[in-house]
């Protein structure tokens, strides 16, 4: 070098650590309380106001009479006091969650439930052995028996209409492979139409295996929260994707039967489904076929939660840059490979917030069944004020039942925000 | 680039890879395609430049059929793109391609990046397809980066992945477009230097880029194209020495001129 720089440093300067006070409870509430003054009066004002609610609140609570067989006598032992009227919940709890389903029975559902976890696990959680999937996808089968009971060869039949539909997919793939998806359905759709009752008849006359059968009038409370909750969750996901990539397509009729499909469904009121669940489909169908009420209403409400899905998951993939679908397609991946391993997973990971509300919004949205007759937990609050011992509580059932439904809720949501940090490959 | 002389060492063969006859597209109305003949050989390493809009990228992406061409005859190691989609697929893996933006799939880690398309499209098992990604990967200079995610990486470094997952699924031609255009300077070099080492291996290339350095050091061919057409097409020395048309005169100067 024939020139001097004005400046040149001879060495380079190490990490220290940052100043006092930038850290710590101090720095925190200074940072976050006491920024300002007005963040100081702020502060002090919500305070109070907390303070305020929860000596307002806490006593109630805190004087709630759990021992009383009326809320009468609720009242003489409060003595004019304020507090909570607990002892409808001890009274009423297996009501509120299992509706008027037969008390010798209650194990049923319970069992569905606890083996409802452990189907969920291996979808949820990664570090679950992958092998407990094969009990995730016989679950849906072992919950119907457990739940509504008779003969064991129904569902069990009914399981296997999938193993038709594989045999007929297998079958015509080796004669024409463009035919094996509509042989598969229609091999599944046979089965389940003409061979199911029949054989599970004749298999219960040979070996019957069996639990008493509970009606579907006898359901209620959360159990029937659930069981459409949970149901309408599984389905719509893929129900919803499915119209997605339908809505995307290329081809004109799936386009447009999506398109006519998702915007005819969100523009109709749920409750509109639910009314024509419960009182039109009798009509239109055959005199004497009995197509069972909660079915129905599972039915409308998937397909009402899956138009909606299918607009978040359009959400995803619009989002998605066009690169990556060229990057999948200029290395040979088929539509289907690229999407189930490329577009898919990037595009439901963006979709997660908006799937969770969904999912979230359609529990809640289980309440409204009890317009057309059958008791969700809401319904079962008027059922147990009809009972003169009850007659007049409101709070306690409704706080009650706004508990459980917020910890169903707030779970889900707990979970999405787990999800979403497993799945951040991105690090930007 | 320290090499000049090296482009005689790279055969070029007698047998056609890529033959483009009278291949004509249109965006909507707009022409961006005209009347395109080419004709690729076996071993070939051919740069293609030109003002931006000039169809160069979209007649690159036309060879693996990214864009659909409305008329003429593109036929790929003897397989014509139509729209068969067997065919389509079949030229796809054959033929690798490195984007401008990497395109890396980012829920996936380096090796799952690479073993993909091997995995699901040539049904390599598993294990082989790890030991064909390290393979490449060491060749790339980035064995270590395996099991990070593509976020992870510095751009040069995504770019010499792309490069890599592309190599793996062993293709015949590798398509570049623009390789070098979303990097950090300090980054082109080591971009650069992969692809010239692939240069060497007798890998045919069509690469679209601004590096002249490149093309002079690597290419046997180079191809300016204006207005959806090819305007010029000679050997590096004379096209840089002494181009013909007033266009390409242009954007030289404009190119090289500061």
């Amino acid at each position: 070098m024939d020139r001097t720089a004005p400046f040149v440093r001879s060495a380079m300067i190490p990490q220290s650590p940052p100043p006092r006070g930038e850290t710590g409870l101090v720095h925190w509430l200074r940072s976050n309380l006491f920024a300002t003054p007005l963040d100081a009066v702020l502060t002090v004002i919500s305070a109070v106001v907390l303070w305020q609610l929860l000596a307002g609140i806490g006593p109630w609570f805190l004087n709630a009479v759990w021992n009383a067989s009326s809320l009468a006598q609720c009242r003489e032992i409060l003595a004019g006091e304020s507090g909570a009227c607990l002892a409808v919940i001890r009274d009423r709890w297996h009501q509120l969650l299992f509706g008027f389903y037969p008390s010798e029975f209650y194990w049923r559902p319970t069992l569905a439930l606890i083996l409802m976890l452990v189907a969920l696990a291996p979808i949820l959680f990664a570090g679950v052995p992958r092998r407990l999937l094969w009990f995730s996808a016989v679950y849906p089968a072992l919950a119907y028996w457990l739940l509504w009971g008779g003969t064991i060869w129904f569902p069990a039949l009914a399981l296997a209409g999938f193993a038709a539909g594989w045999a007929a997919f297998r079958a015509a793939h080796a004669v024409a492979p463009i035919l094996a998806v509509p042989a598969a359905v229609l091999g599944a759709v046979l089965w389940w139409v003409f061979a199911v009752g029949p054989i599970s008849g004749a298999l219960q006359g040979a070996l019957p295996v069996g639990l008493t059968f509970v009606r579907s009038d006898a359901f209620g409370g959360f159990m029937l929260s659930t069981i459409i909750g949970v149901t309408g969750i599984a389905l719509s996901l893929p129900i919803g994707i499915l119209l997605a990539l339908g809505r995307k397509s290329d081809m004109f009729l799936i386009k447009t039967i999506s398109v006519g499909f998702i915007e005819f469904i969100r523009g109709v009121p749920l409750i509109t489904l639910l009314f024509t669940a419960s009182l039109l489909l009798n009509y239109f169908l055959p005199p004497g076929t009995n197509f069972d009420i909660v079915l129905r209403v599972v039915i409308m409400v998937t397909l009402f939660a899956a138009a909606y899905m299918a607009e978040v998951i359009r959400g995803g993939l619009a989002a998605l840059p066009r690169g990556q679908y060229e990057a999948a397609d200029s290395l040979g991946l088929d539509y289907w490979r690229a999407m189930r391993l490329i577009i898919l997973p990037q595009a439901l990971k963006i979709s997660i917030p908006g799937i969770v509300n969904n999912f979230i919004g359609l529990f809640k949205d289980t309440t409204l069944v009890v317009f057309i007759g059958l008791l969700d937990p809401l319904g079962l609050t008027t059922a147990i004020r009809a009972d003169s011992a009850w007659n007049g509580i409101f709070w306690e059932l409704y706080i009650f039942v706004g508990a459980c439904f917020f910890i169903f809720c707030f779970g889900m949501s707990r979970y999405s925000m787990h999800l979403e940090a497993r799945l951040k490959t991105d690090h930007r | 680039m320290t090499q000049s002389a090296s482009n005689a060492q790279m055969a070029v063969t007698d047998e056609v890879a890529i033959e483009i006859r009278g291949m004509n597209k249109w965006f909507g109305s707009f022409h961006v395609l005209r009347d395109i003949d080419m004709t690729v050989n076996r071993g070939e390493r051919i740069v293609i430049c030109g003002p931006s809009g000039s169809g160069k990228s979209t007649l690159i992406r036309c060879i693996n059929r990214l864009e659909e061409h409305q008329s003429g005859r593109i036929v790929v190691d003897g397989t014509e793109l139509t729209s068969d989609l067997k065919n389509i697929d079949k030229v796809r893996s054959e033929v690798g391609m490195v984007f401008q933006h990497f395109n890396l799939f980012p829920h996936l880690t380096i090796l799952e990046n690479c073993t993909l398309a091997p995995i699901w499209v040539r049904k390599t098992p598993k294990k082989e397809a790890e030991e064909i990604a390290m393979h490449f990967l060491s060749k790339v200079k980035i064995p270590e980066q395996a099991l990070k995610y593509p976020g992870q990486l510095s751009g040069g470094q995504q770019q010499r992945v792309a490069i890599a997952r592309s190599l793996c699924m062993k293709p015949r031609i590798m398509l570049f477009d623009e390789p070098t255009s979303a990097l950090d300077p300090e980054m082109i070099k080591e971009v650069l230097d992969t692809m010239i080492e692939l240069a060497r291996e007798g890998m045919t290339m069509l690469v679209v880029t601004h590096e002249m350095g490149f093309a002079q050091a690597v290419a046997n061919r180079v191809v300016f194209m204006d207005q959806g057409q090819i305007v010029e097409e000679n050997e590096p020395r004379a096209f840089f020495n002494n181009p013909q048309s007033d266009r390409t005169k242009l954007f030289l100067s404009q190119i090289l001129g500061h």
